[in-house]
Parts: structure tokens; sequence; C-alpha cells
């Protein structure tokens, strides 16, 4: 165990494990310090230097960020010389800084804004304004995220966040002195670079210089135009993190009010991303199935073992980019986002009887890179573009506000049909691990015709936040038709956020692996820690969409994706067989590889 | 005060006993009673911070990882000093001979010698040095060898923290401190990093013993020290001179009869106007100095000498701290505003705070020492400053 340490803060004693800094330490007693460069995910960078407190016969002022607790210590948080010296911080960063609050897409939401507004900086004889001899860069030619290096206090998390969650280092600091800046690999748009536009660094952007491209306007004018037929839909993990922006606790479900807001801001058609998971999975399964058995069976050597899950558009860019000469191991199914969208404008409007140029596809999604993704030329199997519109968590909300509903207190109300049924496997997409969780479900009826053989349905092997996670099933008892299946021991792994996913990838390259499925998923926790979710999204908060998630799978009285009537429908009616002609036109896609820088 | 002649000293660039003479003398000795002499002789750090070296490589020696390393800083970057540049040349070896004591002492079998990138002119010469060196240590038995890594240009990498990162093939960034190297320095094993002269003086007690080098100097600042010595002086140059002189002893040696102000310590040191000559020790008890010695006549404008520095600091921070990166740039602003009257005189003194506040809230001695000379020039020129 480790050792204990005691020491004082302000005057009050506290007792930390060693290791714990002056920042941790204060927290426990409810002293707060305020941060700029300090993220809970992320390594400690202490260049900001807001958090500085008096320690004591130190000379100078520690970043209690960065400073561990030792033995004796005596910590002021509060003199005149800390406060002297955070203004003279904040002054010296709203000097370099384009401030102009009032059009910026973070105002209210900025962490800058709210320590100029704490420590009431004023416009008075403050510092020499430096935005005018710089020469600060606007980059707007990513469809997923804009950066704006006027608004940037340089604290690195998007680099740290890059590096050390993605290990994508798309972004890097450049140059030194007054001219360092955040950049690219040669300074090139984002769009041209490895960056996968998952967003994680947009997401803990304590200013407004990363911030997700935004189709709120576009959207308003869709909904308002009487000549076209607005759908939305709405992805897993949307339902356990919209309420965090509109006074909900973090952690409750919001399912029922979402969709009572989406009617009420004039959506025509309020459907569920989750009826495509549940699609996806029936999709994906059977591709698994049919590579095992062309594998085992007819021992072709051209199947490409372990398939890899395809449903996060940000892995499906890191592989491009980082993995090319494993394209052909992912699923070519669809991300259910665009299965949803292929399919509103072809089976939809079929059964609705709508002109389908005159639909518009909305998508509410926890992730900026199906911003991209829906943009890929690829994705225009109906005739048109799939999804017209992709909206993070957090422009719903902002939409939500704009109104004038008062969120929590709406009435809760059903999804549309069709095409808004859906069942406890694919609310679990959202969280990672639920794509695997989901399909073994299935996977393993399908051919024993018996139900996964774990407590209720709950396969907790392949849950949790470790960042790799293996898990193997022995199938017994199959059908005749499976019988090559008879004793095989399905191997699978799960990995969450990029870094995770190298290290499958790698072991997977060098031989040291024998998987048969693997499931990644790009971002931290799954799409519940999503780069376009509410913001601040940590360890803790992802815990809490978690377990709402998980929650709201066993209340739902179906949990797996085959019972669900509409899809049994829809391959009745509409798609006759899975992997058949009509899904592989609709559902599956191709890959491209791409640069590694 | 009479005038007294200043003593020169030759520790340094004395070759009279050979390198493999010295490391035989070591190799007699317990690294404890290395240590001890090293400590009884009271030698400071010579490039800049003054930490006395026996705890450095006692520390380092003491540490639970067994992995160590043994680190030349001699990226010698500060305006104004070009002494490591001359004990490279003149004396290789002798560094050799202190890395490889020092290695002795902590127990690491491999060193490096971190070469400012426009010393790039001095590496073939150094590297057949290094040759040589590595047969006397074969000969010896000695398992310990050096490599020579040339650095990158900038300033901040003789930064000891930012030099680690900078081997490790990463950007040139200060660490946080604590961890100290002694714990975790290059590739975050316990490493001594020592600039070229201390390594020479280390090398030398362990020769001599340390009574010759305490007797020299004062209680604060033993031994001597290499000057180098620019400006408006008519014997610009390299001297080993013993510590604790005054500015105006000094200045009667090196001035040229019209010194009105002496830089002491490089871009990042202080400045020291006439009035304070007198009053001035040259070392810990005064001024430190990591050897830079510049005068001024009263031809100079302290303005144009401050801005040059300023503007030396604003290019030169790595940029990530904000009251370093910002810091600089609003202090050559600010003193070019006031110097064009767009902003009142009494903007110096906010000025003045906020260089305090840099001092104590920069992440590392760049962004701390600053003040050193802002407020240093700004307080004893002010005049020069507004008109
Ligand atoms: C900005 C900056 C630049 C530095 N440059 C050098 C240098 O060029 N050479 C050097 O020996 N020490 C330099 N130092 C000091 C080193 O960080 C370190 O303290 C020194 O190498 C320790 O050696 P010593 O104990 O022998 O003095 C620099 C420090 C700072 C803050
Ligand atoms: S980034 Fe923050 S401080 Fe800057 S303009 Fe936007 S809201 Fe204001
Ligand atoms: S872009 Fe945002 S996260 Fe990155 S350094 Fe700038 S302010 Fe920090
Ligand atoms: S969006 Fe993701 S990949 Fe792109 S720069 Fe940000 S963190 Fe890196
Ligand atoms: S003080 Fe200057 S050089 Fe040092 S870390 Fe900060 S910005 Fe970099
Ligand atoms: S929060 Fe501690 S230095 Fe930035």
């Amino acid at each position: 165990m480790a050792k204990n340490i005691n020491l004082k803060i302000d005057g009050i004693t506290v007792s930390v494990p060693e290791g714990t800094t002056i920042l941790e330490a204060a927290r426990q007693l409810n002293i707060q310090i305020p941060t700029l460069c300090y993220h809970e995910d992320l390594c400690i960078a202490g260049n900001c230097r807001v958090c500085v407190v008096e320690l004591k016969g130190a000379r100078t002022l520690p970043a209690s960020c960065a400073m561990p607790a030792a033995e004796g210590m005596d910590v002021l948080t509060n003199t005149l010389k800390v406060r002297t010296a955070r203004k003279h911080i904040i002054e010296l960063l709203l000097s370099e800084h384009n401030a102009q609050c009032t059009t910026c897409y973070k105002n209210g939401k900025c962490e800058l804004q709210n320590l100029a507004s704490e420590y009431k900086i004023s416009n008075g004889e403050t510092f020499i304004d430096l935005v005018p001899s710089k020469n600060y860069q606007i980059d707007a030619y990513s469809p997923s995220i804009i950066k704006d290096d006027s608004k940037c206090i340089r604290c690195q998390r998007c680099v740290r966040t890059c590096e050390e969650l993605q290990h994508v280092s798309a972004l890097g600091v450049a140059y030194k002195g007054d001219k360092m800046k955040i950049s690219t690999f040669f300074e090139n748009p984002m769009f041209e670079v490895v960056c996968t536009n998952c967003g994680q660094c947009v997401n803990r952007c304590p200013t407004g210089a990363l911030i997700e491209r935004n189709y709120i306007d576009q959207v308003w004018d869709a909904i308002y135009d009487e000549n076209t037929h607005v759908v939305v839909q709405t992805a897993p993990a949307v339902r356990v993190a919209l309420g965090e922006d509109l006074g909900v606790d973090t952690g409750e479900i919001v399912t029922g009010k979402m969709v009572t807001a989406l009617k009420r801001l004039g959506f025509n058609s309020v459907l569920d991303t989750d009826f495509t998971a549940d699609l996806t999975i029936i999709e994906e399964g059977n591709e698994l199935l049919t590579r095992l058995k062309r594998a085992l069976v007819d021992k072709d050597p051209n199947v490409r073992l372990p398939m890899a899950t395809s449903c996060s558009p940000g892995w499906i860019k890191f592989i491009e980019h980082t993995y090319p000469e494993y394209l052909d191991n992912l699923s070519t199914c669809k991300s259910p986002q665009q299965m949803f969208g292929a399919l509103a404008k072809t089976y939809y409007a079929q059964k609705r009887n709508i002109d389908p140029a005159k639909i518009v596809s909305v998508s509410i999604m926890p992730c900026t890179a199906k911003k991209f993704e829906a943009d890929r030329p690829e994705m225009r199997s109906s005739g048109f573009k799939d999804v017209d519109f992709v909206l993070t968590t957090r422009e719903l909300a902002v939409m939500i506000k704009q109104a004038g509903l008062d969120f929590a207190k709406l009435p809760e109300s059903d999804y549309d049909s069709i095409m808004g049924q859906s069942t406890g496997a694919a609310v679990i997409f959202g969280a990672t691990g639920g794509v695997m969780e989901a399909a073994l479900r299935t996977a393993y009826e399908v051919v024993t015709g018996r139900e996964v053989p774990f407590d209720g349905l709950n396969i907790t092997a392949v849950r949790g936040m470790d960042g790799v996670r293996e898990a193997a099933i022995t199938i017994d008892g199959t059908k005749p038709e499976w019988n090559f299946l008879e004793g095989v021991t399905l191997k699978t792994v799960v990995a969450h956020g990029l870094v995770n996913a190298k290290k499958v990838m790698d072991s997977v390259r060098d031989g040291k692996a024998d998987y048969h499925f693997i499931e990644i998923m790009a971002c931290p926790g799954g799409c519940l820690g999503g780069g376009g979710q509410p913001v601040p999204t940590n360890k803790e908060i992802r815990e809490k969409r978690a377990k709402a998630i998980y929650q709201e799978d066993t209340g739902k009285s179906i949990r797996k994706s085959h019972e669900n009537p509409e899809v049994v429908g829809i391959y009745a009616e509409f798609l006759k067989e899975p992997l058949g002609h009509k899904s592989h036109e609709l559902l599956h896609t191709h890959y491209k590889a791409r640069q590694r820088y | 005060m009479s005038y007294t002649q200043l003593k020169r000293v030759d520790l340094i660039f004395d070759t009279e006993a050979t390198t493999k003479d010295i490391l035989q003398t070591a190799w007699s000795k317990t690294n404890e009673q290395i240590v001890n002499e090293l400590l009884e002789s009271g030698l400071k750090g010579r490039g800049g911070a003054g930490f006395p070296t026996a705890m450095k490589w006692k520390f380092t020696s003491e540490q639970p990882e067994k992995e160590r390393f043994v680190i030349c800083n001699a990226d010698e970057g500060e305006p104004g000093t070009f002494k490591d540049r001359e004990i490279l040349f003149k004396v290789p070896q002798k560094v050799f001979g202190g890395m490889a004591v020092c290695a002795k002492v902590i127990g690491a079998t491999q060193g490096f010698v971190y070469l400012r990138g426009e010393y790039r002119f001095l590496l073939k010469e150094l590297q057949k040095q290094l040759d040589d060196f590595h047969g006397i240590l074969k000969d010896l038995g000695i398992n310990f060898s050096i490599s020579i890594v040339m650095g990158s240009g900038a300033y901040i990498c003789g930064e000891e923290s930012a030099l680690f990162e900078s081997m490790e093939g990463k950007r040139g960034e200060p660490r946080n401190k604590p961890p100290y190297p002694t714990i975790a320095g290059f590739r975050s094993k316990p490493t001594v990093i020592n600039n070229v002269e201390t390594l020479v003086y280390a090398f030398m007690i362990t020769k001599h013993g340390a009574k010759k080098f305490k007797d020299l100097g004062t209680a604060d600042s033993r031994g001597s020290k290499v000057f180098s010595i620019s400006g408006d002086t008519p014997k610009a140059g390299i001297y080993e001179l013993e510590l604790g002189m005054t500015v105006e002893q000094f200045v009667e040696e090196f001035g040229d009869g019209d010194t009105k102000a002496v830089q002491v310590g490089g871009a990042s040191g202080f400045c020291v106007p006439r009035k304070k000559f007198k009053d001035t020790i040259i070392g810990f008890e005064g001024v430190p100095t990591g050897g830079s010695m510049m005068l001024f006549n009263s031809s100079r404008s302290m303005y144009n000498v401050l801005h040059n520095y300023l503007e030396f600091f604003e290019e030169e921070s790595c940029g990530q701290c904000t009251p370093c990166r910002v810091g600089c740039q609003q202090l050559m602003k600010g003193i070019e505003a006031v110097k064009k009257g767009k902003k009142h005189a009494a903007y110096l003194e906010q000025l003045m705070k906020l260089s305090q506040t840099m001092k104590i809230t920069a992440k590392c001695g760049l962004g701390q020492s600053v003040a050193n000379s802002f407020s240093s020039i700004v307080e004893n020129f002010k005049e020069e400053m507004i008109y």
C-alpha cells in the first residue's frame, strides 16, 4: 500500500497517498484551484501556470497540478502573491487571444472565458494587444473540425490527446518562442493529414480553437423548408449524455425526452440508429460466420481473419492510414449511421411513399468523425447523399436551447416507425464491447439455437474500461448446418481508444494473436466517450454513461438484434436475406488506403 | 579600496599531468573518498544554477535504479559565453576524464557529450580525442564509453530536462520538476548532468585533493572559474580567475576606463551599474555568473542592450508556458511602447511587476531569469528606457 503524506493546505491538514499532487489534495478539501492545461485523461503538462500556489519556503510558486505533495508541506492557495500571479497569467493569455466571445462558438462553454470572468479581467490598463502582430490562421477545410489558431492558448491538451489516447499525433507543436503554435504535418489542413476526425481533441480543447464544424443552421433551414421531409436518427450513445448539456444529471437516460424534443423541433420523423445497429449485427454476424466457414471448411487462403468491426469512422480512417494492408480484414458493413442513411432514401421512402429527393436525412451522433464519413463519396448508394447532415450531441443541445424547450421537464415519447424500433443489443453499441456482446448474443444463437450461456445475457468479459479486453467463447451443441464450428473456441478482443487499437493491430501484424473477431472503437469508452459528446468528458463521466447504457439494455423487452420485429420485417419485405444482393448494394462498402503522414 | 591584482589561476588548462595519471589516481580512491573530497572542495556547478557537484553525484549514486548516465552539458548558448568551447578545444580529455570519474562514482557505463549545434567544427577533433581517451580507458580496464550528441541549435536545449527530451528525439521542452535528473533524467534514469567546466574541476580536484581548490575564493564561492570576457574591453577573451572579486576589481583590470555597466552572467544574468561596482561581489554571495562578463561603456544605449536581450528571449523561449512565452513578448513590446511614447513611463512599473511574476511562475530557468536583466537594467537606467 502506498505511503500516506500529511500536508497543510490553507491551514487545513490533509492526508493523501504518496504521488498525489497538490491540486488533487486541494480538491479533496473542496478547495478549487483554477486549471487550463490540466485534464484528468492526460499526462501532466504544467504549461499554462494558472494553477500556481504558494509553498512556504520555496522561491517560486509551483504549479499545483505538477507538484507532488510532500510530507510537511505548507501550501497557500489564495494569497496576494498567488492572485497577482494568476491574474497576470490570465491577462497574458488574453493579450495573445482573439477574444471575440460574443461571436465565438464556445461562448458560455469556454474555460478561458470562465477564468477571465472569475478574475474580473478588465479591458483597462492590461497588456498590449498582441493579436495584430500574429499571423493567425483558420483551417476550415475539414467537414468535421475547425481549427482557429487565434483562439488557441497553447495548452497542448489536443497534442497530448492525439498522441497519448489516439496514437495519431496529427497535431504537434511547431516553432518556438512567440511563434510557437499547434500545427499539423507541414502545416497542411487537418483534412489532408492523418487526423481521424475523432474529435477527442475538440472535446478536450478548453477554448474555441478546436471546434466541430456545426450544421445547425443548415438543419434549421431544412426543417423550415416545407418541401422537404426531414428524418432524424439518433445514435445509441446520445441518449445517455445529451442531458448533461441540458441541466440533467450525468448518467441519466433521456431517450424519451430527446424524442419529444426532436419532434418539437419540427423533424418530420424521429427514428433510431439503433434499428440499423441491430441490422449491422445481422449483416456483420453473417459475414463473420461466412468468413469462418470459408476458412475452416473451404480452407480458402484468401479469406481474411480476424475480422474487424467497421462502425467507428475514426477507426476506419486510422486503419486506412496506419495499417492499409489490413483493409480486407475490416467488415464490409457500413456503420449504422450510413446503413440508416441508405435505407432512409430507399426502403423508408418506398414504404412511406415519399420522393427520396425530398428527404433530408439528419443524424445525431456522439461523434465528429461521422461528419467526415457522411461526406465520403462511397456513401451515396441511395442515389443521393445518404446522410445529409450530421450533428453532434452538443449541437442538438444547442438547437433544443434555441427552440426554448425546458428539456428537463419535457414528457417522454416513443420513436416513430418504421426504422424506429430497437433492442438492448443495439443500445449497448454505445459502449466499448457492446458490438461484440450484441454480435455474440446473435451469432451464438444462430449457430446453436440456444441463448449465449451467460447470466441474463450479460457477457461481462467484454465489458469494462480496460483498454484491451480479450474473451473466448467455446461453441458446443451446434445445429447441423454449423457443425464445423462444434468445439471451436471463438477468440475475440475488444479495444477502445486508438492507442489500444494500435496495440491490437501490432499483435495481429506480428503474429502474436490468433483472434477471430476484433471490435475497435476510436474513442475512449466507445461512442459514449465520443468526440461529439458533452464537455467535459472524463473517466468518471464515461463510467456513468456506460452504467446508464447497460441499464437501458436490461430494461428493454427485446435484447437480441435478430428478434427486432422491424429487422425481421425489412428482410421479409426488402432485403430478402443477409449479405444478399440488396444488402451489398446499400449496406456494405469498401475502403481506401491513405498516406501515413 | 586599494587596487589588488586579480588572481589568475591555472587549474583548467594546465596539462602537467596526463589524463591517464589522473585516472589512475582516481581509481586508487574509493567512491566515498572522491565524493568527500568534492564536498570538502566546495565545488558548485558552473552551468548556472550552482548546485554542489558532490551532492549531485551522491544522490544519483544512491538511487535504487541501477542504469545511470553521466552527461556533459556542452550546449553553451548563453550570449557572451564561449569558455566551454575553449575548454573543449584545449583540454577535451580532461572533460572526458571528469565524466569517467563521475561514472565511477555513480556506477554508469555510458556517458554523452551534448555539443552545441554551432560547435560542429569541433566535432572531428573531439571525436579523435575521444577515440584516444577510449584507448586509455581500455588500457586501464575501465568499462565506460562516451558518445557525442549534436545539439539542435536551440538555447533552451541547454536546460537540462529539455536537453534530455532533445536527446530522446523529442521537442526540446523543459519538463516538470520534480523529479530531478538525479532521480529521473535521460530516459527517466538517474542522471548526472554537469557543465563542461564543472567536470574539469571535478577531475582536477580528484588529482590535487580538495585543498588547492578550497583555498581559493570565498566561503560561498570556492575556487576559481573560467570567464568569457567581451564587450567594451581591450582584453576580450578567456581567463581563469579566482572567485570573490568585486565588479570594481574586475573593471579595473578589464575595463576601457569608461565602463558604465557590466552584465554579469549573460542575458539571463544581472546588470551592475557603475555606482554598484564597489559593493558587488562576483559569485554566489553577490551576482553569480556562468562565465559571461560583458562590459559596456558610456557610448552604449542600455535600452538597446535590453532590447537585444528581450529579442533573444522572445525567440528562444520554448514557448510552452504562458508567463515566459507571452511575458517576453509583453516586456519587449512594452519597452518599445514606452520608448515611443505610446505608453506612459509608469507602464515600466507594471512591466517590472510582470517580470517578477515571470520569475516565480515560469516553468524553467529561462523564463524565471528574464527578470534578472530586465529589472536590473530598467531600475538602474530608467532614463535611458524613457528618453
Ligand atoms: C535556459 C537554460 C539554458 C541553459 N544552458 C546551459 C548550457 O548551455 N550549459 C550548461 O552547462 N548549463 C546550462 N543550463 C543549466 C543546466 O540546466 C544545468 O543546470 C547544468 O547543466 C548543470 O550543470 P552544473 O551543475 O555543472 O552547473 C541552462 C539552464 C537554462 C535554464
Ligand atoms: S475561445 Fe473563449 S475566450 Fe476566446 S473568444 Fe471564444 S469564448 Fe471568448
Ligand atoms: S487547440 Fe485547444 S487544446 Fe490545443 S493547445 Fe490550443 S487551446 Fe489547447
Ligand atoms: S480529431 Fe482525433 S485524430 Fe484528429 S487531431 Fe484530433 S485527436 Fe487527433
Ligand atoms: S520558462 Fe520559457 S523556456 Fe522555460 S518552459 Fe517556460 S516557455 Fe519554455
Ligand atoms: S493546470 Fe497546472 S500548469 Fe496548467
